[in-house]
């Protein structure tokens, strides 16, 4: 293949791609009519199971290399379009796939936050980093630190951090593979992560960036598949458009209607809502009371005979409480529970909704006096603005940290020339504008389904969909009469966000081959992520440790060697983390953007755009940005300790890079301004890296 | 090497471009979510309009942007003779 030109490659990658495209609809419509002709639905989860990791498998088998550049950069020449298709998968982990519909669903406009921060940082790297960095053109992210503030430092630095920020996020992935894989098949999640994690060990393990790239393009092209062709069956059942994406400008607000009915008491089905939130009220005042009458008797010694009623009352079940504290935990938790149900239904498409106050000193007092009224009005104000102001903070942490994440700049170093980059990074948001456009239009779309087809409807005859899923997973599908009506209520059930996205097919209509092909494509998101991320990691440690700093002697089998070690190391670490179910998944990877936003976004910019920045001004602005970064988490997280007393200006700890971000940029001007200007020869690197071809150009690039 | 005028040019015109876009950029993500609750209340295809914004006109916007910036810029290497060689 070296011996063809850019353009010849370009059109056998293109030749090959539709080639593979078509293949893969037609081994759908090949299951699909197996499926009509008696196949069990067990089976068709085996076979895409197997079909797409050996699909995957022999991509990385056929790119296996043993040349540098190829496994670290894919030999510089995967052409725009398809460095954009490959760094969609990169980017789209399962989080987007599945889990993105789910929060639209559950928080309306305020869940749009991650749709902008997940594509607007798209321009920061366009404007700000990409172009530069290729042209600069080695092969991590720290290479680009170490070379431009001339030292081993502000490299190490770097490693550290792309290791915190990349090893938190495979986590994740690792995580989600096994969830998927548990599903399609139903073996145990423990082992679930194992099978998964070969999965992703044979795309990079022999080929490095090479097969990553290739196998990362074909996961692509099964995700976007998987991702629209509910959508739209479900959309053209509902709206009989064909595009979702406008379609549901009007089911929206039909879904807006239903929404005040739902608030109005006095329609029949606001009635009957009031009733069932009436009976959360209750549900949680009497465990209030129970929790109240726990501490009355631990205060006057009878705790013990207490216990022993409570216990037998429950009917002695095992899992009873054993702990006085667990009760009471178990207690407030039902309460919560029952007090999350008590209030009005959110209105989806209304950003910052306040509290409610004004709406409930109205209800409760029709003669409420003016000062009251105003205190009320004044309440719902500062919870507006607490809102506004974390949707702000979020969206900019959002897109700085994706401008900042090594795994997705590394890919920029991947194409022929600064200007496929440019071009590259278009079709990468392009490729992710897809998904991400046709998500809110999903989680819409649903939730007409559900206001309009199942609240009201007779607990007697539940769509299938909802009795399967309340069956198979009770934390996706939960649903009971609690106001002994016989219908259904919205308060009455409550929804996992990732139900969204792995029922759709059922809600419309479709047959389980295309449940199947959604799991696939969940797959497909999180192995192409884990693998970027598993990546980054391994070459962090083989390229800038061992050979930058270790052994610059060491010869290109012994760098590929440890390389390829290191990986499978650090695979099997994340692997075993993974399994252990850690808590709090969502929270790691929203931290991930926070660290990276804050250690890398100010000295990489700042590195291209200011020549005055220099060695102690990176090492101060990466230090001070990630440490004000991970002490605010720390002080404010529950999981630490923390407590959201400690927040600054009442900023959630997810976006803690709001405030480490301004802090590693006045570390990086101070630190620079009071130690003297880079050397000659650093000047020249930064006008190497400003134009894309200049006559004297320096030789950064590595082969 | 001593850069020429003209490369200190190229470098001005594109910080200028960079500028112009990252002010779109900022406009149509945080004075309209900042704005939000106003903005709702107009009508767009159906949307109300902070809403679209969030959901697609955003990204759309953003997607031009980059698509804008590229050509743009390729276009300005060669004006300014900073492009690279065929390949």
């Amino acid at each position: 293949m070296t011996a063809l030109t850019q353009s010849q490659f370009f059109q056998q990658l293109k030749k090959y791609y539709t080639f593979y495209t078509g293949g893969f609809l037609t081994f759908v419509i090949v299951l699909a009519i197996l499926e009509q002709m008696g196949l069990p639905p067990k089976w068709i989860g085996y076979i895409f199971l197997a079909a797409t990791i050996m699909l995957y498998a022999g991509i990385g088998i056929m790119s296996k290399t043993a040349d540098v550049a190829e496994y670290y950069v894919a030999g510089r020449r995967v052409p725009a379009i398809f460095n954009g298709m490959a760094t969609g998968a990169d980017w789209m982990s399962a989080a987007s796939f599945i889990g993105m519909a789910g929060t639209l669903y559950l928080s309306g406009f305020d869940g749009l936050a991650f749709i902008m921060g997940w594509t607007g940082g798209y321009v920061l790297v366009a404007l700000f980093l990409a172009p530069y960095l290729r042209k600069f053109g080695q092969f991590t992210i720290p290479d680009f630190l170490g070379a431009r503030y001339n030292g081993n430092l502000p490299r190490i630095i770097g490693v550290a951090a792309a290791i915190i920020v990349s090893f938190t996020y495979v986590v994740a992935q690792i995580y989600g593979v096994g969830i998927i894989t548990a599903r399609l098949t139903g073996i145990e999640f423990q082992y679930g992560v194992f099978v998964g994690l070969a999965g992703i060990l044979v795309c990079s393990f022999l080929g490095g960036m090479r097969a990553v790239t290739w196998t990362q393009v074909a996961q692509y092209i099964i995700l976007i598949i998987a991702y629209m062709i509910p959508v739209v069956w479900l959309s053209v059942t509902q709206t009989g458009n064909p595009v979702p994406q406008i379609a549901y400008g009007q089911v929206l607000q039909q879904v807006s209607l239903k929404e005040k009915e739902l608030n109005d008491p006095t329609t029949t089905l606001g009635a009957a809502e009031a009733s069932a939130r009436a009976a959360f009220k209750a549900q949680q005042e009497s465990f209030e009371a129970k929790i109240a009458a726990l501490d009355a008797a631990v205060a006057d010694g009878s705790v013990d005979a207490f216990l022993a009623a409570e216990r037998t009352e429950a009917g002695d079940p095992a899992d009873f409480p054993a702990s006085i504290d667990a009760l009471k935990a178990s207690w407030k938790k039902s309460a919560d529970g029952a007090k999350a149900k008590t209030g009005p239904v959110a209105a989806h498409a209304v950003p910052f909704s306040g509290k409610g106050a004004e709406a409930k000193l109205l209800k409760d007092n029709p003669n409420a006096t003016e000062a009251e009224i105003a205190a009320a009005k004044a309440e719902d104000k500062a919870e507006s603005d607490k809102k506004r102001r974390n949707f702000i903070a979020l969206v900019l942490c959002l897109m700085v940290g994706t401008a900042s994440l090594p795994h997705i700049l590394m890919r920029y170093y991947t194409t022929p020339s600064v200007r496929e980059a440019r071009k590259s990074v278009f079709w990468s948001l392009f490729f992710i504008f897809l998904l991400y456009f046709t998500a809110p239009a999903l989680a819409v779309l649903v939730k007409f389904e559900v206001y309009s087809n199942l609240v009201g409807s007779s607990f007697a005859s539940l769509p299938a969909w909802v009795a399967n899923w309340a069956a198979v997973d009770p934390t996706l599908m939960k649903i009971a009469d609690i106001n002994k009506d016989g219908l259904v209520q919205l308060a009455e059930m409550t929804i996992g966000g990732d139900l969204i996205v792995l029922a759709t097919p059922e809600i419309a209509g479709l047959p389980y081959v295309i449940s199947g092909l959604v799991a696939a494509g969940g797959l497909a998101a999180a192995l192409s992520t884990a693998d970027g991320l598993l990546l980054t990691i391994a070459n962090a440690l083989s390229h800038d440790v061992y050979y930058k700093m270790i052994d610059p002697k060491a010869s290109t089998v012994r760098r590929l060697a440890i390389s390829k070690g290191l990986l499978l190391l650090v695979a099997l670490f994340a692997a075993y983390t993974a399994s252990l179910k850690p808590g709090d998944i969502l929270f790691l990877v929203g931290a991930a953007f926070s660290l990276a936003a804050s250690a890398f976004f100010p000295a990489l910019v700042l590195g291209v755009f200011w020549k005055r920045a220099n060695y102690l001004g990176a090492v101060v602005g990466m230090l001070s940005g990630l440490a004000v970064c991970m002490y605010y988490m720390y002080t404010t997280y529950p999981f630490f300790g923390g407590t959201p007393d400690h927040q600054w200006f009442s900023i959630a700890p997810i976006a803690a890079g709001v405030f480490g971000m301004p802090i590693g940029f006045l570390g990086v001007i101070i630190g620079s301004l009071i130690s003297k200007a880079p050397s000659a020869e650093i000047q020249q690197l930064v006008d190497h890296v400003r134009y894309p071809n200049l006559e004297s150009d320096l030789k950064t690039q590595a082969a | 090497m001593q850069l020429s005028e003209k490369h200190h040019e190229y470098w001005r015109k594109n910080l200028r471009l960079t500028a112009v876009l990252l002010a779109i950029w900022f406009v149509v993500t945080f004075v309209v979510i900042y704005f939000a609750p106003q903005l709702n209340a107009i009508s767009i295809m159906g949307f109300p309009f902070a809403f679209y914004m969030g959901a697609q006109g955003a990204l759309i916007v953003y997607v031009a942007i980059i698509w804008y910036y590229a050509r743009a810029m390729n276009k300005m290497d060669r004006e300014y003779g900073v492009h690279e060689g065929d390949e």
